[in-house]
């Protein structure tokens, strides 16, 4: 039944422009996005397995790694703590500034990388503003991996709060109502009852913070310090170094490894999405 | 109970959004200052700054250009007709907000560099025209990575709007003999001017501050920077007056950020009021 429908629908576009759309959507895509990204592929499988494995295996790219992964899982970490508690208090309450609270949320979307990276090198720097401060209590930021972190924290809150406000703001009251009138303590209401209907927009959120992160570039290299030694660079200098060295085969398996690894944050995202909709739906 | 965990609550998000957002945006001005007036103004006007003012503008309107054909484009095609591998197309088109864009400015430079295939081509095609179109290391790169990065900004915000509105009116407009370009003109277009001016003003903040990308292919200060670059060749550069300049031209940027949150808050206003409209 289903399926006669949807051939009906199919058969009878109604609506002009599907021919001019399809072409002008399929040729910019091609030749913008796919063409280019297949140079890559088509480059990288010329190298051997081998040479692959040398490659990537090299200790600064593994370093280069960790680092990135690392500090864009505790970035993304925070940023759903501190994400959860901003989406909260923009839906749910209501005080003055308001407006102004959820404007300045996208604010790192905003904000050109580079001119992020060099203002949170200089506040953090050891004559900056947070930089003494953070050293009155014996921390360090700048060119450690903790200034690395505080701006992978800058560039991702936005995906997270953005991720959980629609959500929320849908979520009915009542049931945390219902909860507390039977009994519930607060935290125990938020555990049981608002968490796991959050959990897959918290979810996506933290997935598009992480893979932001991992992949960010200008708004970390400045208060890094791109120290090999000190383990201070991301996966993205490595390969802009290897391209100023012009060491194409390098910069491109690091490449392929870095596509291969937001394509699975990709596909998890999707798939948390694809859940959330089955269990709406059946609601 | 219930009003103090309120105040804390919004005492936390305060804390957090003035350390980690509002301070570095102030130290930013403070710090563009730090020279007095007459030298913020004098970094402003030097003629590499100049120069990588006029290469920012063009990539941002080529950008804005080619986006907001495609955005439309794109929007019509998902929101307005059914056909196999939809999901994948649109899974596509989201591509440059989940890959570095450092990845962006090595796929161009494998596509159209000495390297790429298309790079071959170029070099025999400027043989045989007696031209010296060069994409790599100039302006053309520069502008297509930006074109890359700003690609789905657009699209993702008409998208949307389109599924929410449905595609009933358009429908009943073709069966009444409309042709495409009026009914896109009479009902589509009222409907996504706010998520249209919306995309587009994103897709030019993103371009205008582009760096990754753009840093793969421009090697040149003074001929193929762009206003980020700029930043970083005068951050670079160490000495306290040219990092003043970095902070001067920054301040240029953080304006242009602070006016897109401001249009975006109104036109998300704008919008909503059309919603209640309706």
């Amino acid at each position: 039944m289903t399926k006669q429908l949807v051939r009906a629908g199919k058969s009878q576009r109604v609506i002009p422009g599907f021919g001019l759309s399809m072409g002008i959507t399929l040729f910019m895509l091609s030749v913008i996005i796919l063409i280019p990204l297949a140079s890559v592929l088509v480059y990288s499988f010329q190298l051997s397995p081998r040479e692959f494995l040398e490659l990537i295996t090299k200790t600064n790219v593994v370093n280069a790694f960790k680092t990135s992964l690392l500090c864009s899982l505790f970035a993304a970490f925070v940023n759903s703590v501190f994400g959860l508690i901003l989406a909260w208090v923009l839906v749910r309450y209501e005080f003055p500034g308001k407006r102004i609270m959820d404007g300045i949320i996208e604010l790192p979307f905003a904000l050109p990388t580079a001119v992020a990276g060099i203002t949170l090198s200089k506040l953090y720097s050891d004559t900056g503003v947070m930089g003494g401060f953070l050293g009155l209590l014996g921390i360090k930021a700048a060119y450690t991996k903790v200034g690395l972190t505080i701006a992978l924290i800058f560039i991702g809150i936005p995906f997270v709060v953005r991720s959980i406000q629609p959500v929320l703001e849908t979520l009915d009251p009542r049931y945390e109502e219902a909860a507390a009138i039977l009994g519930a303590g607060k935290f125990h209401t938020f555990r049981k009852v608002i968490l796991p209907e959050l959990g897959p927009a918290l979810l996506t959120g933290f997935g598009l913070a992480f893979a932001r992160g991992v992949g960010e570039y200008g708004s970390v290299i400045y208060i890094s310090g791109n120290n090999a030694r000190n383990q201070t660079q991301v996966v993205s200098y490595v390969i802009m170094q290897k391209l100023n060295y012009v060491d194409y085969p390098g910069a491109t398996a690091i490449a392929l490894v870095m596509l291969f690894l937001s394509f699975l944050v990709l596909l998890f995202v999707n798939m948390v999405q694809v859940h959330q909709a089955k269990r709406t739906s059946c609601l | 109970m219930k009003i103090k965990s309120k105040w804390i609550l919004i005492g936390i998000s305060g804390v957090f959004l003035f350390f980690m957002l509002v301070l570095p945006l102030i130290s930013v001005i403070t710090n563009s200052l730090k020279e007095g007036i007459g030298f913020y103004f004098q970094s402003l006007a030097t003629p590499t700054v100049k120069s990588a003012f006029g290469v920012t503008v063009l990539a941002a309107v080529i950008a804005v250009a080619v986006n907001t054909i495609f955005g439309i484009a794109a929007a019509w095609l998902i929101t307005r007709f059914s056909f196999k591998g939809k999901q994948i197309l649109s899974a596509v088109i989201d591509i440059p907000f989940s890959i570095s864009p450092v990845i962006a400015g090595l796929a161009f430079l494998m596509t159209f560099g000495r390297m790429g295939w298309a790079g071959g081509l170029l070099a025999r095609l400027n043989e045989a025209l007696g031209t010296n179109i060069q994409i790599v290391f100039a302006v053309p790169g520069v502008a297509l990575a930006t074109v890359f990065v700003t690609f789905p900004f657009v699209s993702r915000e008409i998208i949307p709007v389109l599924l929410s509105v449905g595609k009933e009116e358009e429908e009943a407009a073709a069966l009444m003999g409309a042709d495409g370009f009026t009914i896109f003109r009479k009902i589509t277009f009222p409907h996504i001017r706010w998520a249209l001016l919306y995309g587009v003003i994103l897709c030019t903040a993103r371009a205008l501050g582009e760096f990754g990308a753009v840093h793969a292919l421009s090697k040149t200060r003074g001929e193929t920077f762009t206003l980020p670059l700029e930043i970083d060749a005068l951050y670079l550069s160490n000495s306290s007056e040219s990092i003043t300049s970095a902070f001067a031209v920054s301040s240029i940027l953080v304006l242009m950020a602070v006016a897109v949150l401001i249009i975006r808050n109104i036109a998300e206003h704008q919008a909503k009021k059309n919603e209640e409209n309706h």
